[in-house]
């Protein structure tokens, strides 16, 4: 034997082993690297291009010649928005998305929570499979798909007929506003794809918090005589609320801003995203596209501001 | 007068696993009772069957002469102290310990009253507005404690409750712990590993393994009359000595066991036993010295002060004859 190890080994050679004892020695400037970037993208490219939008917002269209005025600040756009024809548009979003919220929270949670409670191993992965699997097709698909499930003479018709009770599909399409001449045309039509299509953004969620929660403190409650609804009540949903909370966000901001769905599957009146589409494209009227758009900002910081001051985030 | 609580023929099968396996026991009322075994002898497993959380495969079960099997958790008067005490994280230290009050529809002013005087009984008094994570592992164990107790259940249930806590912390909650169920009157049933926990705190002990109970006792009786070699192995620091070696000191062919503290070191000529140091360690009171007398090993536990033959020297061993204690079975 006639080498020794060294106590301390040489560094590394190159670039790439300076840089990691250097790192090593100031750990912030390796974070500094990592957040550089994204910082930039948030800061420059996607703050930056809200603020512009949020200043476009502030000229107003002549309504003679059709060209904006960029000479003098205003909020012109801001009244247009109350116009009980653009009201309408704002209610009528607003409602849509709150209701596809609380329908997609129902229908999610007791899938969640069984996922995260009972599944296990590779009936885990068939899980996340079968979640994620309908975003792996193009969402223009889905919705024409469900426009051939929901229509006059489609899947959904034929079935109810074949069962002989089209009477209760007649029966929902007879019910004024939200029905029509069929559901593909109708309100109910575009509530179901909109739960369909934002379902995985609620589902994951409320299961990723559900995980969260010991399986003991359910024991806990269950032992402090607690009944099963009970549980529910005072520990199961306060400590998943941050996910439902995050759930609904996505699938609140998702309704309150697409165009595509309600395009395709509704009547022809007309949501949030369908006025920014039509004032910025064939209208010309940029600004109140732009106000518009503040809309739904607007609607989710109360949103959030709302659910923080009931105490959604204390579990966190 | 009908015990407290009663296990009849009870097991507990994972598929193939018996986590319990025929369990008899029966706890007095009043009593602190000790579940003590190596992890994954069945005895945490029988405190969730005891609280509901577990049915029983097979067997049994009456709290206070009352039927308890299928009768889910929040119809029995148990209340548990969890091992890592399963405190509400959304609720404060006053909530937390008023929460089965407030199950019980108790009016907002009592319930607090009730969860202050818990916490004072836990000395905990003041610490209502905390959040759980606020506080010390000591604290949290305390809070359990007080969330279990307000509700004076019939029987109060402890997962390995000084687990996670510091010696000093351990032995200060093992007094506060025996206080307290004196002064309350109330069945206490702990889960421990720690032989000497169980020994101090308990009244009775039941030692578990591979989900059966292998002797039910006084501390005293499992410790000097241990039944297997099991339990004398488990135990403290027990001596085993086989049938062969038994047979030459007393002429009965039966397994012994030997408190470490009754072997005394002695000239080797004239001793009925004899062999070679080859350990030593050193324990502050005493020393600790493995013998290796051929065919086993004997560990002697020789008080400080007096003079100790080096590792490799050869040495003889004494002990009374009635510190021999010969086990009934042959496991």
């Amino acid at each position: 034997m006639t080498t020794t190890a060294l106590a301390i080994t040489e560094r590394r050679p190159g670039l790439l082993g300076w840089l990691s004892d250097q790192f090593w020695r100031h750990p912030g400037m390796f974070v500094l690297l990592l957040l550089t970037p994204p910082l930039l993208w948030l800061g420059i490219v996607y703050i930056g291009s809200l603020l512009a939008l949020l200043f476009q917002s502030f000229f107003a269209i002549d309504e003679f010649s059709g060209i904006v005025d960029y000479s003098t600040l205003t909020l012109k756009s801001y009244a247009e928005l109350l116009r009980p024809a653009n009201l309408d548009i704002i209610v009528r979003t607003v409602v849509m998305s709150a209701l596809v919220t609380l329908a997609s929270a129902v229908i999610a949670f007791p899938i969640a929570y069984m996922a995260a409670r009972y599944v296990r191993g590779k009936w885990k992965a068939l899980f996340y499979l079968g979640i994620m699997l309908p975003l792996w097709s193009s969402y223009l698909v889905k919705i024409y798909a469900w426009k051939l499930i929901l229509a006059k003479e489609g899947i959904l018709t034929w079935v109810f007929e074949s069962l002989h009770i089209g009477f209760v599909l007649d029966g929902i399409l007879a019910i004024p506003v939200i029905g029509g001449n069929s559901l593909s045309v109708s309100y109910i039509g575009t509530f179901l794809v909109f739960v369909y299509v934002w379902m995985p953004f609620m589902i994951l969620p409320i299961q990723a918090s559900l995980e969260r929660v010991p399986v003991n403190l359910i024991d806990a409650s269950s032992d402090l005589g607690a009944t099963p609804q009970q549980t529910f009540r005072k520990v199961i949903f306060p400590l998943a609320l941050p996910g439902i909370i995050a759930g609904s966000i996505f699938t609140f901001s998702l309704t309150l801003g697409d165009y595509i769905i309600p395009q395709i599957i509704g009547s022809s009146r007309l949501f949030i995203g369908q006025a920014v589409y039509a004032q910025q494209g064939t209208a010309g009227n940029i600004p109140l596209a732009a106000a518009f758009t503040v809309v739904p900002i607007v609607i989710m910081g109360l949103y959030l501001w709302m659910a923080k001051r009931q105490g959604a985030f204390d579990a966190l | 007068m009908t015990a407290a609580v009663s296990l009849q023929g009870v097991s507990r099968h994972f598929g193939i696993i018996k986590a319990m396996d025929e369990v008899n026991l029966e706890i007095a009322s009043g009593e602190f009772f000790a579940m003590l075994g190596p992890s994954g002898s069945g005895k945490t497993t029988c405190l969730r069957v005891i609280a509901g959380f577990e049915q029983p495969t097979h067997g049994h079960i009456e709290i206070f002469g009352e039927n308890a099997t299928g009768v889910p958790p929040y119809r029995r008067n148990v209340n548990t102290v969890f091992q890592d005490y399963a405190l509400f994280p959304h609720l404060n230290v006053l909530d937390n310990v008023a929460y089965s009050l407030m199950l019980k529809k108790a009016p907002r002013a009592e319930r607090h009253k009730a969860a202050e005087a818990a916490l004072d009984m836990v000395k905990l008094a003041g610490y209502g507005t905390r959040r759980p994570s606020e506080l010390s592992g000591g604290q949290r164990q305390r809070v359990a404690l007080a969330r279990a107790l307000v509700n004076r259940p019939k029987v109060l249930l402890l997962d390995e409750p000084l687990g996670a806590l510091d010696l000093k912390l351990r032995e200060s909650m093992q007094e506060e712990l025996k206080s307290l169920q004196k002064a309350l009157g109330i069945t206490f049933i702990f889960v421990t590993h720690d032989q000497g926990e169980a020994l101090s705190m308990a009244d009775r002990v039941a030692v578990f393994s591979g989900g059966r109970v292998m002797q039910v006792g006084t501390p005293e009786e499992i410790y000097s009359k241990p039944n297997s070699r099991f339990v004398a192995d488990f135990v403290g620091s027990s001596n085993i000595l086989n049938p062969d070696q038994v047979s030459t000191l007393t002429g009965e062919r039966r397994w012994g066991s030997l408190r470490s503290e009754a072997v005394r070191l002695a000239p080797e000529a004239g001793s009925a036993l004899a062999g070679t140091v080859t350990t030593k360690n050193y324990l502050g009171a005493t020393t600790r010295l493995g013998i290796d007398i051929g065919g086993g090993s004997i560990h002697a536990l020789v008080p400080s002060g007096q003079e100790l033959p080096d590792i490799g020297a050869r040495t003889g061993v004494a002990f009374e004859r009635s510190a021999l204690h010969l086990m009934e079975t042959e496991q």
